[in-house]
């Protein structure tokens, strides 16, 4: 699947797919990237090495942060698709230096998918 | 989007990798919302500096660029602290709050950033000239640097101010362009605004209903730049409003297309009732002054109400270090210390940590105060003029 880059790099992993946006600011745990946002559908799973798909980012722009966070404490996802990158996931994932593309069908993609990032070249592969 | 050749070096990492990744951030935002290329900025304003609002991770992602030797290439001023950076422990606040917030402090000043912290800039020696293209955050800042000086800035998030400033440059889209700094909505006030509190009244009515629209104002006979002040914070609180124009008193008003704009009325009803619903409160168990930071002609307002008086209940001012030596030099804090009342620099009542400091209901004369009061500090709150609010403590 052909997107945008939103942060270069290359990655691989198990897909990790949220159909609910994610907020990375009280919705991430910085010290061990568990999704500890009470009633979010992915609550209690880590992002850690993982391709982590969601559709968008929500609240605070201090997600920004939470990201790099994550990145410097080795909890961050290997790499990011999204539907649509906002500003505020944009952002911490340049900051931090995970690949992430956007602009990806992402109903097409299910957890446990192994995944392939190419955000040189804006591409997805899902390796069933 | 055009990148020059130096540009694209930079984005291949050949200025090193804080430098990249700064860029890399300014470029895929033009690229988000269309900007053609990237344009020098004169000054900068970062947001985020409260230790309340970015928390750990915000503070060690600065401490992080501040040691890989991030140094800024225009004059950049901050955003208000979550605590008088000199008073601190004078005033109450918390010592685990103000141990981490003079780490985000010293990260700040080594990347060659004015430690000032103020909402009012262009009151404490950062003041752009008119067509100007600055990278502001906080958003009555840039409110009234595009409004009342003509400025040209978007609102910009923490860490893409901190990117404009290290880089020098901004994408160019948005405010920055000359179409898009035309009205949107036209704004007719009848109603005489006296007080700045009216202005904030009206201020807090208008951006609740024209959320991020660009108002053209008629009606409004006279106001001074703490009384625009006032206005543009609010808006920029209750709505997302970072440009407006008025008839006669702002420079681009007659210079700008007005013609078949949407026409919405603000009369002495609205004003009226904006006053009854930002009173949610019975009586403050403080009064603060100063949102936006007040001007010297603030702080002497209020001690000419406080000269010779003597408070039963608090009242704080909020203003920027610059403006505090001013009244210091005047005798105005003399005046307000006597009363009992205390003149708070660096800092706001609503970036600083006031609920945990055991008040519940807060008097305020500022429309964007009340607007995040509730939310940020869990507070009730009294919306009132000065001479109210001042009668109300003694």
């Amino acid at each position: 699947m052909k997107g945008r880059m939103i942060s270069p790099g290359k990655a691989e992993g198990q897909a990790i797919v949220s159909p609910e946006p994610i907020g990375f600011y009280g919705g991430i745990d910085i010290k061990t990237g568990i999704v500890i946002e009470k009633g979010h559908p992915l609550e209690g799973k880590s992002v850690k090495d993982k391709i982590l798909v969601f559709p968008c980012g929500k609240g605070s722009t201090v997600g920004s942060y939470v990201i790099y966070g994550i990145k410097k404490n080795g909890v961050a996802p290997a790499g990011i698709i999204n539907k649509e990158t906002e500003t505020i996931v944009a952002t911490g994932v340049i900051l931090a230096g995970i690949p992430c593309i956007d602009q990806i069908d992402i109903g097409k993609i299910k957890s446990g998918d192994s995944i392939v990032i190419d955000a040189d070249n804006s591409e997805v592969k899902i390796k069933k | 989007m055009h990148l020059t050749k130096e540009e694209e070096k930079t984005l291949k990492g050949e200025n090193g990798e804080v430098m990249e990744r700064l860029f890399r951030l300014l470029v895929r935002l033009g690229e988000i919302y269309g900007a053609d290329k990237m344009i020098p900025v004169g000054s900068v304003q970062v947001a985020g500096v409260s230790y309340k609002s970015i928390g750990d991770p915000g503070t060690e992602f600065l401490e992080d660029m501040a040691s890989k030797g991030a140094k800024v290439k225009v004059l950049t001023y901050l955003n208000p602290a979550g605590m008088d950076l000199e008073n601190w422990k004078e005033y109450g606040f918390p010592a685990d709050f103000a141990k981490n917030q003079l780490r985000i402090m010293d990260a700040f000043k080594k990347m060659g950033i004015v430690v000032t912290s103020t909402c009012t800039p262009y009151l404490a020696g950062n003041l752009p000239r008119f067509r100007e293209h600055i990278a502001w955050s906080e958003s009555s800042a840039v409110s009234f640097s595009n409004s009342v000086i003509g400025a040209r800035t978007n609102r910009e998030g923490g860490p893409s101010a901190l990117a404009a400033a290290i880089c020098g440059v901004t994408p160019n889209y948005g405010l920055h362009l000359w179409e898009k700094r035309q009205p949107t909505v036209k704004v007719d006030v009848d109603f005489d605004l006296n007080y700045n509190s009216d202005f904030g009244a009206l201020g807090y009515f208008v951006g609740k209903q024209i959320k991020n629209k660009i108002p053209y104002f008629t009606g409004i006979k006279s106001a001074n730049t703490d009384q625009l002040k006032a206005l543009g914070a609010a808006m920029a609180a209750s709505g997302a409003v970072a440009l407006y124009h008025v008839e006669g008193l702002t420079p681009e008003a007659d210079l700008v297309e007005k013609k078949g704009l949407e026409t919405i009325s603000v009369g002495k009803k609205e004003i009226k009732e904006t006053y009854g619903k930002l009173n949610t409160g019975k009586e403050p168990d403080i009064v603060i002054f100063g949102c936006p930071h007040a001007s010297l002609r603030e702080i002497s307002a209020l001690a000419d109400r406080l000269d010779g008086k003597r408070l039963k209940k608090p009242v704080w001012i909020c203003t920027s270090r610059m403006i505090k030596e001013a009244a210091e030099r005047m005798g105005y804090n003399e005046i307000i210390t006597k009363a009992g009342g205390t003149i708070v620099a660096d800092t706001c009542m609503v970036v600083s940590p006031i609920e945990k400091m055991g008040y519940k209901t807060t008097g305020v004369n500022s429309g964007k105060a009340a607007n995040y009061l509730p939310g940020f500090c869990k507070q009730e709150v009294c919306f009132a003029n000065i001479d109210d609010l001042v009668e109300g403590q003694l």
